[in-house]
């Protein structure tokens, strides 16, 4: 396939955005490349050859990102070797499982990008819909490929000859005065909030100029830059949104009448309307879930004790390896101190010999992060009276959660089926919100709540975060798994997964919603090995939960 | 890279994180300044700004603390350079992710390793005394960190007593935190130990949003052109905030300013003395920025919702903005706005 062929596939889109990261690398910032690990990728990883990347993991530690001592080879040659930093340089990084990386070593990749240091290239496995790179870098660059939907033969390489004239040509392509403008306006019509993005629209028209041989970005250029920087931050799902805004306009849906930018020239709307439809589908929809999926912040929760290298309350020191960890002096020089008579004295004038298997490391304990899952019960047979309570029982909990900085979800189970009402988040407003806005009514498929209940308690375990259930219901299973009315069915189908989530031993409590406490909440709490508590009492009923947590 | 800073007069709208910021350069002990809200609303901008805007400062050129007089170095620093020398104000980004070690120093390792000497490395808070620290996404940084941080800013001074080291030296900085609520909330006990705060928000109409990008946009092309242009705007608010800093000893409080700034306070229920002697300190700084012999009602009122907005003893659920609250306050305490003109 070549290039004129078709102008707006997938193939075309990934061949323009690499080689406008190959002419204007610090303009663009970086890419986020989302793939899985195979020919594709390494195909394209193969395209940035020519600037000399550096592939670097997403966990850094402080040596690694801004160089300084290199102890290991300090120790061994007795001379003082210091490395640079990778945010030191000019070569672009490609890091690996960027979905994985800490807020804090984004944090320095932003602020390098920031001050225009090294572009990076994230790659992220998008193996979980809602696992994405820190958010703040995602802001700060501009490129998104999602490259799942695409297969090696249809790939079309870029031209070495165009990006090399292209890159002479860069710095003398002007802007036109209304290009600003025109990107702000396309910006806002498609709900794109920061201001970054416009700024590197701008530098990607530009490019997208010197690449096409023009002296200046005209209409195409426009469209394209847009295209290519704005599809991923297209606003998030209408149910995202926060409540006083009006739900952002959809990628793929026409326009809103009346929108503010829509009073723009008829170019804009022309170009708007290019941005949201002369993609391929799979490849917008592909960009939509790049929009959608959310980094979860991170910082020190409530749930297990972890031990580590970093961060957290002091334990006592261990052996272990330089460059693993912080190496506590004292502790070393102490080890090293027996032996120093059997020692020859180092070369190089230092006076104490230490060899690294006197090194110590210090060790921390943390707490991971806790998420709270609050699975709430809104059938029928929960009258509405009792959903109130528990609805105020679950915002005592909130307040709880806000005090020691969990995270909270809400799954809700009525008629048929469960749904995350609410993805795990900090921000409690949100919670609040959904609580109060769940309906009531229908069959009680408890089962279906407790499996989506398990699925999130497995996610948030594979992310390393402590999962707790608060279980809201009065354990009157009408629903089976498959949605089938059958009484008997569903209540083996709950206990079934009862015992499931029993085995992550999480902590929590099962609130019985229920006018009398029957049999069937004893047998569920059993089941699931956690405290019933009941809501008849509802004057304890939060403390007895909160102690349970 | 570049070395030009953003002009502070450029920066587009944001009235009131650049007035927060100004009051909080004209009188460091109101206690820093938290911004909260959106990404990419030039906060860090806005930082880096104002301290490239403030007239630079005399230190000792060896210095690890800025020191103004040899005489004022601290002990543990061997001074090679002891001539005083002018140099910018500093602005510190503290990252996230930061070690206690890189923040407050540590034993120099290189040094007790290859020559066995006890010396001190020093860290952030050493490289921001007399400046600013920044701290970006300050919900997200790591409470014993953050409470380190607030200790700090408080005392002014830094304490290192461990590894056998035992070293002091003044920390005296304006702290500014940013941050985006919607990734996680401030820890209610943190939000009152800044001295002010303010919601930020990206611009909502188009044609500030084009100004912003276009601006930006010409600083990246050709910085050194664009800091020309800007320059006498600068220069301009750079005499302002000297002047004011020079004035603000002699701007007056009188009975009836205390007293509209203890009633605001006992009418929000905002817990102890720090939100009146915040509000008090912060007027009188707006006061001296704009001339006035004294503190009156105007300032008060316009410094009180960022003075006072996180101090209101909240319910964590409730989505009402804590400035219309405060506002609303205001409206009920002083009257509505001609009045308060008297």
């Amino acid at each position: 396939m070549t290039q004129d062929d078709d102008p707006s596939g997938p193939a075309e889109h990934v061949r323009r955005a690499i080689e406008l990261f190959l002419v204007d690398p610090a303009g663009m910032g970086g890419i986020w490349l989302r793939a899985r690990p195979g020919p594709v990728r390494d195909a394209v990883l193969g395209w940035l050859a020519p600037l000399d990347p550096r592939r670097v993991p997403a966990q850094m530690d402080d040596a690694t990102l801004d160089g300084g001592l290199d102890l290991a080879a300090t120790l061994t040659t007795g001379r003082v070797v210091t490395g640079q930093g990778v945010l030191a340089g000019a070569r672009p990084l490609i890091v690996a499982t960027a979905e994985r990386m800490e807020s804090g070593v984004a944090a320095r990749i932003g602020h390098a990008v920031d001050r225009g240091g090294p572009a990076v290239v994230l790659l992220d496995e998008g193996a979980a819909e809602d696992e994405a790179p820190p958010p703040g870098l995602i802001d700060r660059i501009a490129l998104a490929l999602p490259l799942d939907t695409m297969s090696y033969r249809d790939l079309v390489a870029p031209d070495p000859a165009r990006v090399a004239a292209a890159r002479k040509r860069l710095s003398h392509i002007e802007t036109p005065p209304d290009l600003a403008e025109a990107l702000v306006r396309i910006a806002a019509s498609l709900g794109v909030a920061s201001l970054r993005a416009p700024l590197r629209a701008m530098a990607a028209a530009r490019a997208l100029a010197a690449l096409d041989g023009l002296a200046a970005p005209g209409e195409a250029q426009v469209a394209q830059a847009a295209r290519l920087v704005y599809a991923h931050r297209a606003a998030p799902l209408p149910d995202e949104a926060p409540p006083d805004e009006a739900p952002p306009p959809d990628p793929t849906e026409p326009p809103p009448p009346g929108d503010d930018a829509g009073a723009g020239d008829p170019a804009d709307d022309r170009v708007i309307d290019g941005v949201r439809t002369a993609m391929p589908e799979d490849l917008s929809r592909a960009l939509a879930a790049m929009a959608r999926s959310r980094a979860r912040p991170s910082g020190a929760g409530g749930g297990e004790r972890r031990r580590g290298g970093t961060r957290g309350r002091p334990l006592p020191s261990r052996p272990g390896a330089a460059g693993r960890g912080r190496v506590d002096v004292l502790a070393t020089l102490r080890a090293a101190a027996p032996m120093q008579r059997m020692r020859a004295r180092p070369e190089g004038g230092a006076i104490v010999a230490i060899r690294p298997d006197d090194i110590r490391l210090r060790r921390y304990e943390t707490r991971a992060d806790r998420l709270v899952i609050l699975c709430v019960d809104a059938s029928g047979s929960t009258a509405l009276a009792r959903l109130a309570e528990a609805k105020g029982l679950a915002e005592t909990l909130l307040a709880t959660a806000y005090e020691s900085r969990d995270h909270v979800a809400v799954i809700a189970f009525r008629g048929q089926m469960a749904e995350l009402a609410l993805p795990p988040t900090r921000s409690l407003a949100r919670a609040k919100a959904r609580l109060a806005g769940l309906p009531a009514g229908g069959g009680t498929p408890l089962a279906a709540g407790l499996q989506a209940a398990l699925d999130l308690i497995e996610q948030s375990r594979r992310r390393g975060m402590t999962p707790a259930l608060v279980l809201f219901t009065d354990g009157r299973a009408n629903i089976a798994l498959d949605g089938t009315a059958d009484r008997a069915q569903a209540g083996g189908d709950a206990e079934r997964l009862a015992r499931i989530i029993a085995a992550h031993r999480p902590a929590g409590a099962v609130v019985d919603t229920g006018r009398r406490q029957g049999r069937d909440m004893r047998a569920l709490a059993q089941a699931l090995g956690l405290p019933g508590v009941s809501l008849c009492r509802a004057g304890d009923g939060a403390g007895a939960v909160a102690d349970a947590l | 890279m570049t070395a030009h800073v953003f002009p502070f007069s450029a920066i587009v709208g944001q009235e009131d994180m650049k007035r927060a910021m100004v009051l909080a350069a004209i009188d460091p002990s109101i206690g820093g300044v938290l911004a909260m809200g959106d990404r990419g609303t030039g906060k860090s901008t806005a930082v880096r700004a104002l301290a490239g805007l403030l007239p630079p400062i005399r230190a000792v050129a060896g210095c690890p603390v800025a020191s103004p007089r040899p005489g004022d170095c601290p002990e543990w620093a061997e001074i090679a350079d002891t001539r005083v020398v002018s140099r910018p104000t500093p602005v510190v980004d503290l990252p996230l992710g930061a070690s206690e070690d890189r923040v407050t120093g540590a034993l120099d390792i290189e040094r007790a390793l290859t020559r066995g000497e006890k010396a001190f490395e020093p860290g952030l808070l050493a490289r921001a005394n007399r400046g600013f620290l920044y701290v970006d996404e300050v919900n997200l940084l790591e409470d014993h960190i953050v409470d380190l941080l607030l200790d700090v800013a408080q005392s002014g001074e830094n304490v290192v007593e461990r590894e056998g080291l035992s070293i002091r030296h003044p920390a005296r900085f304006v702290l500014v935190g940013s941050g985006n609520p919607e990734e996680g909330e401030l820890r209610p006990q943190l939000l009152d130990r800044f001295g002010l705060m303010v919601d930020i928000a990206s611009p909502g109409d188009v044609e500030t949003r084009v100004e912003v990008v276009k601006r930006r946009d010409a600083f990246e092309r050709a910085p050194a052109a664009f800091v020309r242009d800007w320059a006498p705007e600068d220069r301009a608010l750079r005499k302002r905030i000297v002047a004011a800093r020079k004035a603000l000893k002699s701007v007056e409080a009188g009975d009836a300013a205390l007293r509209d700034c203890a009633e605001l306070c006992i009418a929000l229920g905002a817990d102890g003395l720090r939100g009146e002697l915040t509000l008090l300190r912060a007027a009188r700084a707006l006061a001296a920025l704009e001339g006035a012999p004294a503190v009156d009602r105007s300032h008060i009122r316009e410094v009180a919702p960022m003075a006072l907005q996180h101090r209101l003893r909240r319910d964590p659920m409730d989505e009402a903005g804590s400035a219309a609250r405060i506002a609303r306050l205001i409206e009920r305490v002083f009257g509505p706005v001609a009045a308060a003109a008297e």
